[in-house]
């Protein structure tokens, strides 16, 4: 199975994202806090660039008037019509089963490891050019 | 009614309307003291039934109720009831409570009315079951008369107009709704009224036909509003119906809904399962008028598309009359959805004991 270095672990500080083409899948890797989550850049509804949308604790009720806020479920709502999906299993919120988005599994890799020619790792995400990989430093790496 | 119908089983009709009651045949049931203010006040009585429906029109069926309170009783037998023992019609007597001022005036004359009914109903037949009038825009008043009457087994349900000031779902109406849950019996929501509102969403129609068909949107705007605010999770236990608002919009509705519930449900966190699942489980729609032929197969795939052939119940609107025949529809369905209509889903809705298994004709 092919594994894509996305970028340096300091070009992906907590609280920010990015796009990347992984072989010709549009893919949004998250940096939560230290956490690490990526999902397919596609909404399942219509299309929408989906990981281009707000992050969002989640809210639910059990009457009105009363919110439960939970800050530590990290929901991604679409930018379009506002489907909510679980950032880490890339579930819907309205219809977790059937609705739902492609996870994929994001690693820290050292730059040694990587550059020790470990099997699989291809270096991106800029497919068409080599990342430099040094090995003094921390990479991303997405498993699609 | 006619015999010449496949349903041969016993109906309950959950929409008849009895006359308006005259101030005169109130005044046993109002106290001393609103007596003198009616005298006083030169109030004529309640401008809301007459009004809502054009005069000399079918639906307005006005001739039907005209030949005084006994013949217009006998009309109700013949036309509701027949002969079945089975059979059940659930009567109301619209008064306008909601258009007054006064809250304790609104409230005694909700009561005179309501007492005024259950007399006519104990005087005329058993069978008869009550839709009690309440004064929605008080709330509070309106649950007390809700508790005052509930113990009547005659007393089926709350009868409320479509229009209001607020939709029914908003939390001043948390009394209200309190009261019919606890009473278990369910608010029904019921074409007209008057509010301090224009009759459509977009303002004051120039045309009564504007304001007459405008009811389908008003019906959907407190529907909407009972499952947007939380109505149905706040109180498990309610229920609701739709008399002569109409059905066949229903399945639209229920897709707008869901459509946008998904996108949109963050702001209204505690409709926690899809809005068309709380209309299926919490409320039921009288059959009449039915907005596509009768008799036509569009009818059963609007069930079809409702998802659920336990929300309709029967109803001939006596005295209006939108339809030359309602038992038409039931001839479209198939026979076990037939009977839930024309029976089972009113008796669930209503406590009313299960039919014997439907015999040939007995009406
Ligand atoms: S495209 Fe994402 S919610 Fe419609």
């Amino acid at each position: 199975m092919k594994r894509y270095v996305v970028c340096q672990t300091h070009e992906l500080p907590p609280g920010t994202r990015r796009i990347v083409d992984i072989d010709g899948r549009s893919i949004g890797v998250f940096n939560v806090d230290g956490e690490y989550y990526a999902l397919r850049n596609t909404c399942p509804h219509q299309g929408a660039a989906l990981c281009t949308g707000s992050l969002l604790g989640e809210v639910r009720s059990p009457c009105p008037g009363e919110y439960r806020y939970d800050g530590s479920r990290k929901l991604l709502q679409c930018p379009w019509h506002g489907w909510e999906f679980d950032l880490t299993t890339g579930q819907s919120w309205f219809d977790p089963a059937r609705t739902r988005v492609r996870p994929y599994d994001v690693t820290v890799e050292s730059g040694r490891s990587i550059a020790a020619g470990r099997e699989g790792v291809v270096p991106g995400p800029y497919v068409a050019e080599t990342l430099p990989v040094t090995v003094d430093d921390d990479y991303i790496v997405v498993t699609p | 009614m006619s015999s010449d119908h496949h349903h041969g089983g016993p109906l309950i009709d959950c929409d008849v309307h009895l006359p308006t009651p005259t101030v005169d045949q109130l005044g046993p049931y109002l106290s001393e003291h609103w007596r003198e203010y009616i005298a006083t006040a030169g109030f004529k009585g309640s401008m809301a039934v007459t009004s809502t429906h054009p005069p000399g029109a079918r639906s307005s069926g006005h001739e039907r109720l005209d030949g005084g309170f006994a013949e217009a009783m006998r009309n109700v037998r013949r036309h509701c009831l027949g002969e079945s023992e089975s059979a059940r019609a659930v009567v109301s007597a619209h008064y306008g409570v909601e258009t007054m001022g006064p809250p304790d005036f609104s409230t005694a004359l909700s009561r005179a009315v309501n007492d005024w009914m259950l007399t006519a109903c104990r005087d005329t037949d058993e069978r008869l079951l009550a839709s009690i009038n309440v004064p929605p825009q008080y709330p509070d008043l309106a649950a007390e008369e809700i508790d005052r009457l509930a113990g009547d087994d005659r007393v089926v349900q709350v009868f409320v107009p479509a229009r209001t000031s607020k939709p029914y779902g908003n939390r001043i109406y948390y009394p209200l709704l309190a009261a019919a849950e606890r009473n278990g019996l369910p608010l029904g929501i019921h074409f007209g009224g008057m509010s301090w509102n224009p009759p459509t969403g977009v303002g004051w129609p120039s045309y009564y036909i504007e304001e007459y068909v405008g009811m389908a949107h008003v019906m959907q705007a407190q529907l909407s509003s009972l499952v947007f605010e939380g109505a149905f999770q706040r109180f498990p236990r309610l229920r609701v119906t739709v008399l002569e608002g109409g059905w066949t919009w229903l399945p639209s509705l229920m897709w707008r809904l869901d459509k946008e519930w998904k996108g949109i449900r963050r702001e209204v966190p505690w409709v926690e399962e899809p809005p068309s699942t709380y209309l299926r489980r919490h409320v039921k729609l009288s059959i009449q008028p039915i907005d596509a032929p009768p008799d036509g197969p569009e009818v059963m795939t609007t069930i079809d598309q409702i998802g659920s052939d336990d929300v309709l119940m029967y109803a001939s609107d006596f005295p209006h009359e939108h339809l030359s025949d309602p038992l038409a529809l039931l001839d479209r369905l198939a026979p076990e959805t037939a009977s839930k209509v024309a029976y089972g889903n009113a008796a669930a809705c209503y406590g009313v004991p299960s039919a014997p298994e439907p015999q040939e004709s007995v009406r």
